[in-house]
């Protein structure tokens, strides 16, 4: 099995889904020749043709609307784009249109379409390259939000999205494209969406995280376990809709909780997982819910991003302190 | 023609476009060229008449339902249902119509129910469900959003080597948004069989075209997409250029966009009051320019319509406009927990609990 990075996985996934299903196009800026500012997309036009592999005019609203119309045709569209700043665009498309599309129609049209495209900071990009608004997108009903951080997810899990009969917006974690390694078997399999993984099971505290920061929050674990205390950990993966059994089992389990988000704290993905365990958790807890998130503030520029990401530092004070709590 | 050139000296000129505007009959009657064939044949004009006159004649029993509290805001097309009626009729079922909200007298000719329609704007979701083409677009609230779908609806026929026909109905006023020119944009790029029609009916709710935009036309708007664009007199030269554009995206020709010179004689919707930013005498001058009036008396004066043919049909509109109100009044709303359905292809575990909620059947 070849070892790949995560961005491969999903080159891989795409390949995969296109060669499977002649109904799977690719749509976006410099997706075709270019094969995609990540190399995403690379080799996919010289092997399915620039009609399946679009190398659309720069319109980001346009992408997200084409994907509306030709998912409304039976198609499965794919629309690519290039960095989460650029995304905003699409929001009149992602809520008017392509989430309530089968709702307003009363399941007459349906809306088959994935919106990729990276996430988050960390890789000393220019402004407006570093976004983590997945909030705002986990907000919207009709819609799934879903963000891998591995290879071996990237693949399962966008293949899932692509057959999915709904849209998906597909966030990938900018910072692990390249340094997250894998083993990844091409086997066409998909991962469940709407479930989170256990990817360390432990007694002491629930960590829970998503994307890029999920690296971030395992070698915590790893850490807190050398100190002798036994985290758990949970890559919430899907956040729209996202597994509220497997987060409150492991409250209960733990009965403390560490969220890690690095978007901006209030009203951050991480407020409706503490509201949560506020409201169905909380006889279970032996410690406040703590956030370890990024700041109230914009995204700062290179010099300064690695201080508002949420730190391995930081996750291990915050698990430290309600271990000690009480 | 306005200055658009910033040359200080005399540059060669590198491209140069044109804009024509198809018409046949001045709003008096007199011809201004050759009638398109399908002229001389009365029986389908009096068929797109009758579509015309059915849709005012629903559109009035709509206003009058909200005006007594039985239907939510509406959007009124009075003066405008040559260019629905036009366009609609020139389609094939197979095609696909994207509409907008005041483009009910095509969706009539398309098959959805008039009951479909107040079901729709009475306030519940089932009124989409269409008795029209399964694969047609529902009503677009938000303006001009769907034009970059009928881009990928052609798409998709093209992809598919069918020979199908998007259809984008908007208005003036959304010429002035990005999203219509991305979609033209792309459309060109491709060639791909999609037709945006503009019912420039002069008025964006309050705003009037001097307002909108500096273009002498809308149709130029598409020439800079590298688009065919024509104007056209939406009042009664419609189905001819509608006729020609399917034709020609439906042979690969690629998109066009007609820009369709109509008014709009009512109110923006049943919640606005034109009469706060409109003046009475320019209403009143564009009533004299009307649709149904110029067909009748057309028909008329080749002998195809009279008085009795005229009763017989009010009669007849009438009737099936009582029946399709009196079957959208009796219909019951659906019950609470109906909301979550078709939310997603299956409902996720997660929102059941807020499903039995509404329901009242939660043991929260």
């Amino acid at each position: 099995m070849p070892e790949l990075t995560l961005v491969e996985s999903v080159n891989l996934a795409l390949a995969r889904a296109m060669q499977d299903d002649p109904d799977v196009i690719v749509l976006g800026e410099d997706v075709g020749l270019n094969g995609g500012v990540f190399r995403a997309t690379v080799g996919l036009q010289e092997r399915f043709g620039p009609e399946r592999v679009i190398d659309t005019p720069l319109a980001e609203l346009l992408i997200s609307g084409l994907c509306v119309g030709m998912a409304a045709q039976g198609l499965k569209p794919v629309g690519e784009i290039q960095f989460m700043g650029f995304l905003y665009p699409c929001i009149d498309q992602l809520v008017n249109h392509a989430s309530r599309l089968r709702h307003r129609t009363q399941g007459r049209l349906s809306c088959p379409m994935v919106l990729r495209t990276p996430h988050g900071a960390g890789i000393r990009a220019p402004e407006h390259h570093s976004e983590a608004t997945e909030a705002m997108l986990a907000h919207i009903p009709g819609l799934r939000v879903v963000m891998p951080s591995s290879p071996e997810r990237a693949y399962g899990l966008l293949l899932a999205a692509i057959r999915d009969p709904d849209p998906v917006v597909f966030l990938e974690p900018t910072r692990v494209y390249r340094s997250a390694k894998g083993q990844v078997e091409d086997n066409g399999e998909a991962l469940p969406l709407d479930v989170a993984f256990v990817l360390r099971q432990g007694r002491d505290v629930t960590l829970i995280s998503w994307g890029a920061m999920v690296k971030d929050t395992l070698a915590a674990a790893d850490a807190l376990a050398a100190e002798g205390l036994d985290p758990e950990v949970i890559d919430l993966a899907t956040l729209k809709p996202y597994d509220e059994d497997t987060v409150l089992a492991s409250v209960s389990k733990t009965g403390r909780c560490v969220i890690v988000h690095e978007a901006a704290r209030t009203g951050g993905f991480g407020a409706e997982i503490a509201a949560l365990i506020a409201e169905r958790g909380l006889l279970s807890l032996l410690a406040p819910v703590i956030r370890v998130t990024g700041y109230d503030t914009i995204v700062p520029l290179p010099r300064l991003e690695q201080r508002y990401m949420p730190s391995v530092g930081r996750i291990l004070t915050a698990a430290r302190k309600l271990c000690q709590f009480g | 023609m306005a200055e658009t050139s910033t040359a200080g000296e005399e540059l060669p000129v590198i491209a140069r476009f044109t804009v024509r505007r198809r018409a046949y009959l001045a709003p008096d009657g007199t011809t201004l060229r050759r009638l398109p064939s399908f002229a001389s044949d009365t029986g389908l004009l009096a068929v797109l008449y009758r579509a015309m006159v059915l849709a005012r004649a629903f559109d009035l029993k709509a206003v009058s339902l909200q005006r007594t509290g039985r239907l939510g805001t509406y959007a009124v097309a009075l003066g405008q249902e040559a260019v629905a009626v036009g366009i609609a009729s020139a389609m094939r079922p197979e095609d696909v119509l994207l509409p907008s909200y005041r483009d009910n007298a095509a969706l009539l000719w398309r098959g959805m129910k008039m009951e479909e329609i107040l079901l729709f704007w009475g306030g519940d979701e089932r009124g989409n469900l269409s008795s029209g083409p399964a694969h047609e677009f529902p009503y677009c609230i938000p303006v001009g959003s769907q034009a970059p779908h009928a881009a990928g609806v052609a798409y998709a026929f093209k992809f598919r080597k069918q020979p199908r026909v998007a259809v984008c109905l908007i208005g003036d006023g959304a010429t002035s948004k990005g999203d219509v020119w991305e979609a033209m944009n792309f459309a060109a790029i491709w060639k791909l069989p999609v037709i945006f029609v503009v019912n420039n009916n002069q008025w964006a709710i309050s705003v009037p075209l001097r307002l909108q935009t500096a273009s002498e036309t809308l149709a130029q708007k598409a020439i800079a997409a590298g688009c065919a664009g024509e104007q056209v007199d939406g009042n009664i030269a419609m189905r001819a250029a509608a006729d020609d554009a399917i034709a020609a995206a439906r042979d690969g020709r690629g998109p066009r966009l007609i820009e369709a010179l109509t008014y709009r004689l009512s109110d923006h919707t049943t919640a606005d009051d034109a009469t706060r930013y409109r003046p009475a005498e320019e209403v009143a001058a564009r009533w004299k320019e009307e649709p149904i009036a110029r067909l009748r008396s057309y028909l008329a004066g080749r002998g195809a319509w009279g008085k009795a043919d005229e009763e017989q049909l009010a009669a007849e509109c009438q009737e099936r406009v009582e029946a399709a109100v009196a079957h959208y009044l009796a219909t019951e709303p659906r019950p609470p927990e109906t909301m979550f359905d078709h939310l997603y292809a299956e409902l996720p575990k997660v929102y059941e609990a807020q499903r039995d909620e509404v329901k009242g059947t939660s043991h929260a």
